[in-house]
């Protein structure tokens, strides 16, 4: 089983003055072209770093990274410099959250193509600027060769994120990296880029890694999702094991801590306990085990002492925790049962 | 219900725009342009709209942090709004407010218990016990250790510096909040505690809250009423529930429609109405209707005639010529609810007592 992107058992960690950070601990997954993987998770997670290894963005003098990232038939971690920008661009490509920093502000959004485009082929200028506004046209910008020689003060957050989507998708690349791609924008404008995101992978098959830490969206656009913890996978599976049959505590958790809109306010929220854990000095055992409210269930002190190992509960569904299936089965009905019970107005009907 | 704590009339709020030399007045930004809503005791309003649509500024000048250009603030019936800074000083003592980013509304060099006690300074007043111990017994009901008294800001989370802002607005037992974005930038987790919290010293206290968000998931969670804006203008205000289950403006409808839900099998057979293009410039807005330039129910009335807040249903006003049918949107249902419970007719069910 080999599929398009496949990242497996990836470590990274940085060298602070304060101590060594794992950003990342043993991070596995893999997407095939025209599917989307989610990465969730709260800041710190890890999540951003795992994108950012991907692209191959990471300072080599203070960044020890070991494990694998086979792109197809490439191996990212180690490439030289020259072989990942030959990658960068043409084969994978990045959509970040912020488009206003992303893009020049003294040049031509027109030109910002252009120059993407002629990184990896030697098409004249005219050719290239033609390209380039077909795909603003793509992308939805209307009025695209107007449009193509304005500068991004002149665009509003919509349309420079269509711009950031147009640059990645400039030399058809495999595989797209779309980090928080909706986060800084309205859900109107949310609505329609997650649309237009959908409409070109199912047009051109793109693999994407969709970063993103809002549920509703996971649950519109992935195929599978992996949540990510204290800079662990801590549970993996399709998009209905994780919305329906979550395994882990924290997902539970996640799950449950989330106002809903068809929510009605007699429901009180049941957050997680506590915060996310600093990454520099990580609890021994389960990283999860000082936020979960059901280690009692755990016989010893298994939770205290021992990492859990991603093991599949099911096929395709892997989970990080001790508590025996039994338990999990228990807790878990009785955590979503308290979840799905939020209207008393509609279980009347 | 009781006589409103705060009531809002028509408010307006326009920054000029200014050119040349002389700083000659061209125009205005009409950030807030005609907003009437009002909160009661123990009542949460929920101000929702998108980015740049003026609930920010609203906020703002609903406390009179902002001076209104024009409209009518009343407070416990008292008409506030030519009142001058000075006279505002013993008032601020009933209103306060909670702001969105926990890092850069909390002084970095003062420690947390001098930014919860300030207020005391300001208004000169002395607590029974003295400041401190009134400032740790704060601490401790918003879930900060007392004992963390000396620390500075960056010793805590975002979630704990959350707490420390809504602590510094509630130390004078207000009576009513204004929280501009109180969630909106802490992690799904710790948003559900501090969503938790704010519904606690609500009850506790008895506050009137107004809560400014883009999250309709939270506005719907914690308010009583909910009023919508577009481009500086009210379009529609009802109670939660009727606002969430049967939208009346176009704007509203397709705003809600745009909101993913955490649920897979919902979001495979939803029906989601794509607004088109931007919001236009509130210094240059549309004639007639401002929101007709994006709305799918648009006819040439709309761009001449500019639509009047009219109540189509007990509390539920909306300003539209052509608003939605009074049916129940299809709200998305969780998989496991049956397929039965969607169809609920809400205007015949009781409503639920707030």
């Amino acid at each position: 089983m080999s599929r398009f992107l496949e990242v497996e058992d990836l470590k990274v960690s940085f060298t602070t003055e304060d101590g060594v950070v794992q950003a990342v601990d043993g991070v596995s997954f893999g997407v095939d072209k025209g599917e989307t993987i989610a990465i969730v998770g709260e800041s710190g997670s890890g999540k951003s770093v795992t994108s950012a290894s991907i692209m191959g963005l990471h300072n080599r003098r203070t960044t020890k990274i070991t494990g694998s990232i086979r792109l197809g038939d490439d191996e990212i971690v180690g490439s030289s410099d020259s072989r990942l920008r030959e990658l960068r661009g043409k084969r994978m490509a990045m959509i970040f959250q912020d488009p206003l920093s992303s893009l020049h502000p003294f040049f031509t959004i027109g030109k910002q193509l252009v120059e993407a485009l002629q990184v990896h082929s030697d098409l004249n200028k005219s050719d290239a600027r033609t390209k380039a506004v077909e795909m603003l046209d793509k992308v939805g910008i209307p009025n695209a060769a107007k449009r193509a020689g304005e500068y991004p003060h002149q665009l509003s957050g919509g349309m420079r994120q269509r711009v950031m989507i147009a640059m990645a998708l400039m030399n058809d690349p495999d595989l797209i990296i779309a980090d928080e791609p909706t986060t800084a924008l309205d859900v109107t404008v949310q609505a329609q880029i997650i649309d237009l995101l959908k409409t070109l992978q199912r047009e051109f098959g793109t693999a994407i890694v969709l970063i993103t830490h809002d549920l509703g969206v996971v649950a519109e656009t992935a195929d599978t999702v992996a949540v990510m913890y204290g800079g662990r996978v801590v549970e993996r599976g399709t998009v209905r094991d994780i919305f329906y049959r979550p395994q882990m505590p924290y997902t539970w958790g996640l799950l449950s801590s989330l106002p809903r809109l068809d929510d009605l306010r007699t429901a009180r929220l049941d957050p997680i306990p506590g915060s996310p854990p600093s990454l520099i000095n990580l609890p021994a055992g389960c990283v999860f085990r000082p936020r979960c409210q059901y280690h009692q269930f755990v016989d010893g002190d298994l939770c205290e002492t021992t990492r859990p190992p991603l093991d599949e509960v099911a096929g395709g569904h892997s989970i990080r925790c001790h508590l025996s299936a039994h338990e999990r089965e228990r807790l878990g009905t009785e955590r979503l049962n308290v979840m799905t019970v939020t209207s008393p107005l509609k279980e009347g009907a | 219900m009781s006589d409103p704590i705060l009531r809002v009339t028509d408010l307006q709020k326009y920054f000029p725009i200014t050119k040349g030399l002389l700083r000659r007045h061209v125009g205005d930004v009409k950030a807030v342009d005609g907003v009437s809503v009002e909160v009661s005791e123990r009542e949460t309003l929920g101000l929702v709209g998108e980015s740049g649509c003026g609930k920010s500024t609203a906020g703002r000048a609903m406390l009179k942090l902002l001076e209104p250009t024009g409209g009518r603030i009343e407070f416990e019936g008292r008409d506030i709004t030519g009142l001058s800074r000075r006279q505002m000083v013993p008032l601020r003592r009933e209103m306060q407010m909670i702001f969105q980013d926990p890092y850069n509304s909390l002084n970095p060099r003062h420690t947390v218990g001098t930014i919860i006690g300030a207020p005391f300074d300001v208004q000169g007043v002395t607590p029974p016990g003295g400041v401190k111990s009134a400032v740790q017994d704060i601490m401790e009901r918003v879930g900060l250790n007392p004992e963390h008294y000396n620390r500075y800001p960056n010793e805590f989370s975002g979630g704990q510096r959350q707490r420390v802002g809504i602590a510094r607005a509630v130390v004078l037992r207000p009576k009513v909040i204004v929280a501009d974005e109180p969630v909106s930038a802490l992690d799904v987790s710790i948003q559900a505690q501090v969503v938790n919290l704010l519904e606690d010293i609500q009850d506790e206290f008895g506050l009137s809250y107004i809560v400014i968000a883009h999250d309709l998931s939270v506005v719907r969670h914690i308010s009583d009423r909910v009023a919508v804006m577009y481009l500086g203008h009210l379009v529609e205000s009802a109670s939660a529930d009727d606002l969430y289950l049967m939208p009346r403006h176009p704007y509203t409808t397709a705003l809600l429609s745009a909101v993913p839900t955490p649920d897979p099998d919902v979001e495979k057979h939803r029906a989601r109405i794509l607004l088109t293009g931007d919001l236009p410039s509130p210094s240059n807005p549309p004639s007639g209707c401002v929101f007709r330039t994006r709305c799918f129910k648009a006819q040439d009335r709309c761009a001449t005639e500019v639509p009047v807040l009219r109540e189509l249903a007990t509390g539920h006003t909306v300003a539209c010529h052509f608003p939605m049918e009074a049916v129940s949107v299809a709200v998305p249902t969780p998989h496991t609810r049956s397929a039965a419970a969607t169809d609920t007719d809400v205007s015949d069910s009781p409503h639920l007592p707030h």
